[in-house]
């Protein structure tokens, strides 16, 4: 058996890692809802399994969704995740060769090098020697690539790197002097017994002519497995828990296991996925105009250190880009919005209007319309909306024209989850009263709720589904003209509701639709936010400049969005006029 | 001798246009318009005397006339170069002026109420703004409402797009308190029985002679004054208005149906000032007015040495204050022109942003 002193720091380290993973997780999956546990399970015996293989493939050593923010970004987090997972591969397979022997010591692929001087006896001995050292030198150019990135991260596509906390740091330099370390070792003790590849034969030979190899070779080994050490020690409590969490979130995920309504061990594997990459950091538009630490990385880094700021729970725009640019998938919006249900903040408003409101009675129509308060707000978007369907024959029940309970959204988006239940309630009292079958409504905002939350049992549509409904049954008809427009997509339209296509296709009937730089999922907050409690009006309006600039940039005739939110906003800010698409419908029919 | 060219043709622009010409100087006063007088010109009476805007307007041409002032009407400044201490500025018609010292008088614009859309503007007939209410005074026509009924109801809502963070303007327009109450007194004095009502967040009275106009208003017009803010309006199917107040003094939500509406429009930084800012690589303030050297002392300097201000380009004001502002600025332009010490007297910095939360 091979062994000498210094395997030990390497081992305990392995040893202590294991011990601490295992009990979290095992702690997470009691904590887990009964029937998500059920899932994970017979996920075990389900194609569930073999998509999170091919998803851990992909996201955990490949990183593909990190390429798609930059190449550079991609090449480092691939060349550490999948260049690692292949020294571990071969080294394994090498010392079965090696020993002719199925079991062996776990460390023996680590310190292979140390115990195994003749190299040139098993089958495919020099293959393997090159492999590994080309591995090592993917892995010592990746560690070059991650200290240059701490440096000039501007080189990696990003604005900005995450803050790092001790923990962070010390797994951090840990992990830096891994390889160079390992390179080291290998290097000497093939200076000394002439079994290195192409890279550490020659370092060692290059490094025997002028260092005392004898006396460096025993140190270097125990730096190296001390490093090991460090490393593993520092792992749960660092960034690097999402390499082995992640895992566990994908084959959940595939489970369909999602995030809901509350905390449970499920949201614990997703928190501890996060890499800390600090993709989101620059996504997040509140990062250009506050120095705030309270993107989703900070966000859910309070949560791990149990030091979660109110400010940092109500400082968010609730716009999804975090979530859709993260890599892990961790959706972090949501996770913030459940976390505001702890703090039930009153106003002291009262919402006895809500129980006093007479609902209007049934009508015999099957299309209920719902402005929404926003709506009532900027009133030519209801106006189209009664034009278009005047003129295009439909009868409908106009549910909330003479004033709307609120839907409940803004409420609970503050964390007042149990007065946005009462109104809730009166307004599913209110639709179900009315008689209609299919639901439409003017903002996203409604729209989301009614989807999400109210289980109404008939089709709820926005008005840009349902004007193109009406336009491809030839109930309305567009006239073209040679206006050219920019669309702005609402986050909760587009991001939350994933409804992107409707609004272009009844621009595209109007005028020309032109591109803009970020659009569709990857689109802007117009800076709006009724979810932001904590950012100041006039940074949110930098913002919305910052947004307008990007849809103006190709002098449109008018600016389209499909959200009386968004609309007002935009309104206050822009130089060409500012549309809901109901208006442009109503315009051109 | 000594030229100036004087920017905008409103009340400032053409009083210090006046003094300076008194004073020797050779000046061109242009005006985009194609006649002098500016905003004036849109108003009929004015607070708190009652008097016509017009005298007041005719009084300003008879010193432009009378000091021969080059006047260039339905002129833009298209062009400026700086060379050394003087200035050479082209207009549309292609005119050079040359000159020694350039006076800005590019007065205001009144905030656009469409923006402010749940006040139903350009939206629902019977929503006037105050410019509006001017003009029909101006006119002898009597205030109907679109359908041609005597309105028996009629609501101001003071600041509108002014003191109002999303509309990207937190200052107050100083003019508009006191317009609403010179036009709920004179909707008053033409329909007698109509029921008047201001929504406001504070009144603002603070001239000479305006608690009195105030005091008026609550005595002998009754109209009455509800504290509150205006949320939302909505049209009813006969074209009457009906608003949602939330009355803060009362605290409580209150709902009340009028036949006309009348807005108090606020005043925005001009067109004319962001055109000559970027035309002259002047700074504007935190609320886009110009942004004078010192907010006490020099109010009539820019940092552009050669390069003075006047009137509401820097902020709203009142007819007089405006006058006033006038003639000091032609004061400052003519102890800078004739090298006297003073115009180099130096303030420390001060930084306006200070007050407004940036983080
Ligand atoms: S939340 Fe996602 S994008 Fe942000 S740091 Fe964590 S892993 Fe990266
Ligand atoms: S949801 Fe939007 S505002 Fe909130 S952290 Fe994510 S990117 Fe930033
Ligand atoms: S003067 Fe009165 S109405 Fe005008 S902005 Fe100031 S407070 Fe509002």
């Amino acid at each position: 058996m091979n062994y000498n002193h210094f395997v030990i720091p390497f081992a305990a380290g392995a040893l202590i890692l294991f011990a601490i993973l295992v009990a979290r997780y095992a702690y997470w999956i009691v904590q887990m809802p009964r029937s998500d546990r059920r899932k994970a399970w017979t996920g075990f015996f389900r194609p569930a399994f073999f998509r999170s293989l091919w998803e851990v493939f992909r996201e955990s050593l490949i990183h593909k969704k990190v390429f798609r923010v930059n190449a550079m970004l991609g090449w480092m987090h691939m060349s550490f995740a999948f260049g690692w997972f292949l020294l571990i591969i071969f080294g394994t397979i090498e010392t079965k060769f090696h020993k002719h022997k199925v079991f062996n010591m776990p460390y023996d692929p680590i310190f292979l090098r140390y115990f195994e001087h003749d190299e040139k006896q098993f089958f495919f001995s020099q293959g393997f020697s090159f492999v590994m050292d080309f591995l090592l030198l993917i892995l010592l150019a990746a560690t070059f690539l991650a200290i240059f990135k701490r440096i000039r991260s501007r080189f990696f596509g990003m604005k900005r790197t995450t803050r790092l906390i001790l923990g962070d740091r010390i797994a951090l330099y840990s992990l830096w002097s891994v390889f160079p370390l390992r390179f080291l070792a290998e290097s000497f003790t093939s200076g000394l017994h002439h079994n290195g590849g192409f890279l550490t034969g020659t370092a060692g030979i290059a490094f025997s002519s002028f260092l005392p190899l004898q006396q460096l070779e025993l140190p270097a080994w125990w730096a190296y497995s001390s490093a090991l050490f460090v490393f593993f020690v520092f792992l749960p409590f660092s960034r690097y828990n999402h390499i082995p969490t992640e895992l566990f979130l994908i084959f959940l995920r595939n489970c369909g296991i999602k995030t809901s309504g509350r905390f449970s061990g499920f949201t614990e594997f997703e928190i501890y996925s996060c890499s800390r990459c600090g993709i989101c950091i620059d996504k997040c538009q509140l990062a250009e105009v506050r120095p705030q630490q309270t993107q989703a990385v900070y966000f859910l880094q309070q949560i791990r250190r149990n030091i979660l700021q109110p400010q940092t729970t109500f400082n968010c725009l609730q716009c999804g880009r975090c979530t859709e640019f993260c890599p892990v998938g961790i959706k972090a919006d949501t996770l913030r919005s459940i976390k505001r249900t702890d703090y039930s903040l009153e106003y002291g408003f009262s919402y006895k209007y809500a129980e006093e409101k007479i609902p209007p009675p049934a009508l015999p129509v099957d299309v209920g319309y719902f402005a929404g308060c926003m709506t009532h707000l900027t009133p030519s978007i209801k106006i189209a909306m009664e034009n278009i369907m005047k003129k295009a024959g439909v009868r409908y029940h106009f549910i909330d024209r003479d004033g709307t309970v609120c839907c409940g959204r803004p409420l609970s988006l503050s964390g007042n989850e149990r007065q946005a239940r009462l109104l809730m309630r009166e307004n599913k009292y209110i639709i179900r009263n009315s008689g209609i079958k299919t639901l439409v409504t003017s903002c996203p905002i409604c729209l989301r709720v009614f989807r999400e939350s109210y289980d109404l049992g008939i089709e709820v549509l926005h008005h840009s589904q349902y004007l193109l409904r009406l336009a491809e049954e030839g109930k309305i008809s567009l006239k073209p003209t040679d206006a050219v427009f920019a669309y702005h997509d609402p986050c909760d339209l587009g991001r939350g509701l994933k409804i992107y296509e409707e609004p272009r296709m009844l621009i595209a009937r109007c005028g020309e639709l032109l591109h803009t730089q970020q659009e569709k999922n990857e689109a802007l907050c117009c800076g709006n936010s009724l979810a932001d409690f904590v950012t100041p009006e006039p940074r949110k309006q930098e913002m919305r400049d910052h947004t307008l600039q990007e849809l103006l940039l190709n002098n449109p005739d008018a600016l389209i969005t499909a959200c009386p939110l968004c609309k007002k906003s935009l309104t206050y800010g822009s130089n060409v006029p500012v549309k809901d698409i109901a208006e442009l419908v109503a315009e051109n029919q | 001798m000594k030229n100036i060219v004087v920017i905008g043709g409103g009340i400032a622009g053409m009083e210090a246009s006046a003094f300076l010409a008194a004073k020797g100087y050779s000046v061109d006063l242009i005006e985009k318009n194609d006649t002098l007088g500016g905003r004036l010109a849109n108003w009929d009476r004015l607070f708190p005397t009652m008097r016509r805007g017009s005298e007041v307007t005719e009084f300003l041409a008879e010193g432009v006339m009378q000091e021969a002032v080059k006047v260039h009407l339905s002129a833009d400044i298209v062009r400026v170069e700086r060379h050394h201490d003087t200035f050479l500025l082209v207009t549309t018609q292609g005119n050079e002026l040359h000159c020694d010292a350039i006076l800005l008088a590019t007065g205001y614009d009144l905030f656009d109420a469409r923006r402010k859309e749940e006040y139903g503007y350009g939206i629902y007939d019977n929503v006037i703004t105050s410019a509006d209410l001017e003009q029909i005074f101006s006119s002898g026509r009597d205030i109907l409402t679109q359908k041609g009924k005597k309105p028996s109801r009629v609501g101001f809502v003071h600041c509108v797009g002014s003191r109002d963070e999303k509309a990207g303007h937190t200052y107050c327009s100083k003019v508009c308190c006191v317009t609403g109450v010179k036009q709920a007194i004179e909707v008053k004095q033409q329909i007698p029985d109509a029921e008047i009502f201001n929504f406001y967040m504070d009144l603002r009275m603070y001239g000479m002679h305006f608690e009195a106009l105030y005091k008026k208003a609550q005595e002998d017009f009754n109209v009455q004054f509800v504290r509150g803010r205006l949320s939302e309006a909505a049209e009813n199917l006969d074209g009457s208005l009906a608003l949602k107040v939330e009355d803060t003094l009362a605290g409580r939500p209150m709902k009340i149906n009028v036949d006309l509406l009348v807005l108090l429009v606020g005043c925005t930084p001009s067109e004319g000032t962001r055109k000559m800012a970027s035309l002259l690589g002047l700074k504007l303030g935190f609320n886009g007015f110009f942004k004078t050297t010192d907010q006490h002392t020099m109010t009539n300097y820019s940092d552009i040495p050669g390069v003075f201000f006047a009137g509401t380009c820097i902020g709203p004001n009142t007819i007089t204050n405006a006058i006033t502002d006038a003639r000091a600025a032609a004061t400052a332009i003519d102890i800078y022109l004739s090298g006297n010490q003073l115009a180099n007297r130096k303030m420390k910095p001060h930084e306006e942003f200070w007050l407004y939360p940036s983080h």
